[in-house]
């Protein structure tokens, strides 16, 4: 019994957490009813994947950059800009796809290194540089396309966005067994670092999560990941976004998490005068965020490119706010320091089910915009609401308390006693 | 004569999981200034926010009578209307609106929603002249100093005709001189029948202006100290607030003094913005190893902005001089090579300069010295969490575990924290700036062992503070500022407040 109450209080405490994933599940049994079924069939559950895998690896660099106390408006235009640059160079120029996605994502880190030298060095808000940057990048795919779609583009750059890990049993068989060895290899890597990690803790005598939220917890998510094989592996198998997503989200979550790097970020969005006076070199993490941010935009667009087989002048339209959308419903804070890429996957899911769903039942954009805007005012009106309730006692509760610098606070560093010398000393009292 | 105007009565309010206050009295009379005493935590700020209706009636048991009628306060609001004022510590004031504005802010002197500009600064004038502030009232409030911002505040709270006006630590930020400024505010107020409750943790203040004194402790009501019964003592306050006799307030220690560690030569900074003004001039100090150095001086002395400068230029520009580290020059220009020479500075804010409040103790204390606990960039978060359970045990941070979200513990524990990260660090000089601002007694206490334990292990100490008897209590030196000129060097046994006040407030041209 005492363990049921532990583990449910330990629920509590990672409300915010749970809520936004149990949300996800819910969001996804309410379409799989409404649509009879056609949610989850393995081949739409393929689309989810693909429809929705650039607004997934925008919303992972979009939510670093949220957490650093930063926003990135630009992305959907660099996307756009990217995807030109890349018909430029394959079809027009005749690159082959192997030299122009390296090039490209090169052209994507000096986009980002060019925002990133005005936020970072500069000192120009980001949403005023990567407002700026959403219009001079659109400009720019629009006179690199002299406003004309390039099209079409080789199938090695297509299956980038719509290919499959080739068939190892041949198309013989039932299930793709190739997507069945990846998923459940993967999920037993997950099982057994899950179970490792709590090992070392109990060894080195650290706290640990309760056991039977534990053991729910990681049962659950492998059961999870064997479903989505499943289901995948009775289609056409593996698109090969769904590994360059999964890789990223593997590689940026440890990043965010252990190391330098990611920690650096969070200390800045919590609190940046504190870390620079702990020797963090804000500037610096600043601008490589950004070059980060411009690398993923430019595969976000390569992608997107690819899937559409065309360069077209309003690729990536509306790009960034789906992506800001899904950091903020994964529980990233406006004022930074709160935030994490499995958070963001999860809301960027939420949106794409949503989007997929209502599409299904034939739903017009008119009510799937109105539908979005509701549940993304919903997300973070939870998290009030949830605050409120806590009496301030969840993190997230400081989302939206905008911390006030001091009246004395003034350029680099303040220091209070330099204000009062500045003044003469408060009169005397009359009496 | 003593005619009660407040009454509180078996105040308990719980929160979840704690119980903030229990069986609270609190007795104020007519026209007394009435001073709250307690530790950090001990449920002051709680208390008053029972009275003055934050909390509402009925989210607490207990019963408040004003003016012999009972209260039932449902917002702050509702408390005005009966003429009691709560001023907050951190001021409410909004910083690009007038004197004027500030005063009358939702309250504004208007006639059909139309705000009478002229009536406005008319009354404005008049409040300002009854706390004595000579400014005129259309100037912003961000341009007036933190001690004339307070005396704004209390114009706001006369403009609603205050009977009972609550001050919440109202002397924190402000320099000595504002301080006995708002003081004699205070008792003139009295001398015009205004009764005051005045919450503060300086306790030369309180001798000052209180006619009784309740002590709070662990959310009980202790005790109700009279001035005219002769109960307002030091020691009295003190035993009250920690619940035993502090036989010292300061840690017994033999100083064993080595060679020089640090020395600055020729230190000179100019203000960040205001290029006619040197905030510190030609400054020279020195400190040596298992040597605890105090730097005094009064607000605008400079002290601040040396220490800040001299690690990493974080304050300050055109900054020139040198600095050496046991007898070379070090380049201490940027925070990472100020931190990489050894060098480790502890801000007097650590709310805005010191923590990353909505992150956990752990990630605060490796925040400085993260690439200790790395390999390749990568952080070994089990290393982490274990350098974090040592220090929560020998700093003696109170909290439940090293994953406490920092912004929620007491400012004592705070400290502890940004000391910790410091010394995780490992520096060889560290530069403390008000380590006990804002820290209650016993804590204090525990600070002052902490240093004393540094200087111990050989680590220079550079301790920065504007309360002369704390810097007498542990400095084995200490260094005089004013106007940014070193005035004085004076060994601590030559070392008393007059001399030290004497050479404070030297002039140097």
């Amino acid at each position: 019994m005492s363990a049921l109450r532990e583990s449910l209080g330990f629920l509590a405490s990672r409300l915010r957490q749970v809520g936004i994933f149990l949300a996800l599940i819910l969001i996804v049994l309410l379409f799989q009813i409404l649509t009879d079924g056609i949610l989850l069939q393995p081949q739409n559950v393929t689309n989810l994947v693909v429809q929705n895998s650039y607004i997934l690896i925008l919303a992972i660099g979009m939510v670093m950059v949220i957490i650093a106390g930063h926003i990135d408006l630009s992305v959907g235009s660099i996307a756009g800009f990217i995807g030109a640059v890349a018909g430029v160079m394959i079809v027009h120029w005749g690159w082959p796809w192997w030299a122009a996605i390296p090039a490209c994502l090169l052209v994507g880190a000096l986009v980002g290194a060019w925002q990133g030298y005005w936020i970072a060095y500069v000192g120009i808000p980001a949403f005023i540089v990567t407002l700026a940057g959403m219009l001079i990048f659109r400009g720019l795919t629009l006179i690199t396309l002299k406003n004309q779609q390039i099209t079409p583009f080789p199938d090695e750059l297509r299956a980038l966005g719509g290919g499959f890990l080739p068939d190892i049993s041949g198309g013989t068989s039932v299930l793709e067994w190739l997507t069945v060895l990846l998923g459940v290899v993967g999920t037993a890597a997950l099982l057994f670092q899950s179970v490792k990690e709590r090992r070392i803790r109990r060894r080195l005598g650290l706290e640990n999560e309760p056991m039977a939220w534990f053991a729910t917890k990681t049962a659950f998510i492998a059961l999870l990941m064997l479903a989505i094989t499943f289901l995948l592996a009775s289609y056409r198998g593996t698109p090969i976004v769904l590994v360059v997503l999964a890789v990223l989200v593997v590689g940026y979550s440890a990043l965010m998490n252990n190391s330098i790097f990611g920690r650096h970020t969070y200390a800045i969005g919590g609190n940046l005068h504190a870390a620079q006076l702990s020797g963090i070199k804000t500037k610096a993490v600043t601008f490589r965020l950004f070059v980060n941010m411009g690398v993923l935009a430019a595969l976000a667009g390569l992608i997107f490119t690819a899937r559409l087989n065309s360069a077209q002048p309003a690729g990536g339209t509306g790009f960034e706010l789906d992506s800001i959308a899904a950091a903020f419903i994964g529980g990233a804070a406006v004022q930074g320091g709160i935030g994490t890429v499995a958070g963001a996957m999860i809301g960027g899911l939420i949106m794409g089910v949503l989007n997929n769903g209502m599409s299904i039942l034939g739903l017009g954009t008119d009510y799937q915009q109105l539908i979005k805007g509701l549940v993304l005012l919903l997300a973070v009106g939870f998290d009030i609401f949830n605050k409120n309730r806590a009496g301030g006692s969840s993190s997230i509760a400081k989302r939206f308390t905008f911390r006030t610098a001091p009246p004395a606070a003034e350029g680099k560093v303040p220091a209070p006693e330099a204000v009062s010398a500045a003044d003469p000393v408060a009169p005397g009292v009359g009496r | 004569m003593n005619v009660p105007i407040l009454q509180m009565r078996g105040i308990t309010k719980t929160f979840p999981g704690v119980k903030a206050l229990q069986d609270v009295t609190l007795d104020v009379n007519r026209g007394e200034v009435h001073a709250i005493c307690g530790e950090n935590g001990a449920g002051k700020s709680t208390l008053m926010k029972v009275l003055s209706g934050v909390y509402a009636h009925n989210t607490f048991d207990g019963e408040i009578r004003f003016e012999d009628e009972p209260c039932a306060f449902s917002s702050i609001s509702d408390s005005e209307k009966r003429g009691i004022v709560i001023i907050h510590q951190e001021l409410a004031l909004s910083p690009y609106l007038s004197i004027a504005e500030n005063i009358f802010l939702g309250n504004e002197i208007a006639s059909r929603g139309w705000v009478d500009w002229r009536k406005t600064n008319l009354e404005a004038a008049k409040l300002l002249a009854r706390v004595g502030l000579d400014e005129n009232p259309v100037t912003p409030i961000q341009h007036i100093s933190v001690g004339k911002q307070q005396l704004v505040e209390i114009a706001k709270a006369l403009s609603k005709k205050v009977k009972l006006l609550i001050l919440d630590e109202p002397t924190a930020a402000l320099n000595d001189e504002d301080s006995d400024h708002l003081l004699d505010l205070i008792l003139h107020l009295k001398g015009q029948g205004v009764t005051s409750i005045i919450i503060s943790h300086k306790l030369n203040e309180i001798r000052k202006v209180a006619d009784a004194v309740t002590i709070i402790r662990d959310g009980r009501s202790i005790e109700t100290l009279r001035l005219d019964q002769g109960q307002i003592t030091q020691e009295r306050i003190i035993r009250g607030m920690v619940g035993r006799d502090l036989d010292s307030l300061y840690p017994e220690r033999t100083p064993q003094i080595g060679g020089e560690v640090l020395r600055i030569e020729g230190w000179t900074v100019q203000h960040p913005q205001d290029h006619s003004r040197t905030v510190v001039h030609n400054a020279s100090l020195n400190v040596r190893a298992g040597e605890v150095v105090g730097l005094a001086g009064l607000m605008g002395a400079g002290r601040t902005e040396l220490a800040m400068s001299v690690f990493g230029r974080s304050y300050g520009r055109a900054v020139s001089g040198k600095v050496f580290k046991y007898g070379k020059e070090i380049n201490t220009s940027t925070v990472p090579q100020a931190i990489a020479h050894g060098i480790a500075y502890a801000t007097e804010d650590r709310k805005h300069y010191g923590l990353n409040l909505i992150e956990d103790i752990k990630r605060n204390i490796s925040m400085a010295a993260l690439s200790k606990l790395a390999k390749r960039g990568w952080v070994d978060k089990n290393r982490e969490t274990a350098v974090a359970n040592g220090y929560r045990d020998s700093m003696n941070i109170k909290a439940p575990a090293v994953s406490a979200i920092t912004g929620k513990l007491s400012g004592g524990n705070q400290q502890k924290v940004v000391l910790s990260k410091w010394m995780f660090s490992d520096p060889d000089v560290l530069i403390l700036d008000e380590p006990t601002r804002g820290i209650d007694v016993g804590a204090k206490y525990e600070i002052y062992t902490i240093i004393a334990g540094l200087a111990a292990q050989g680590k220079a100490v550079i301790v920065i503070s504007s309360e002369l008897p704390e810097l007498l209590g542990i400095c084995d030196r200490i260094y005089t500022l004013s106007a940014g000129h070193v005035t004085g060097e004076v060994p601590i046994s030559e070392a008393s407040q007059e001399t030290l006040m004497h050479y404070m407030t030297q002039e140097k041209e």
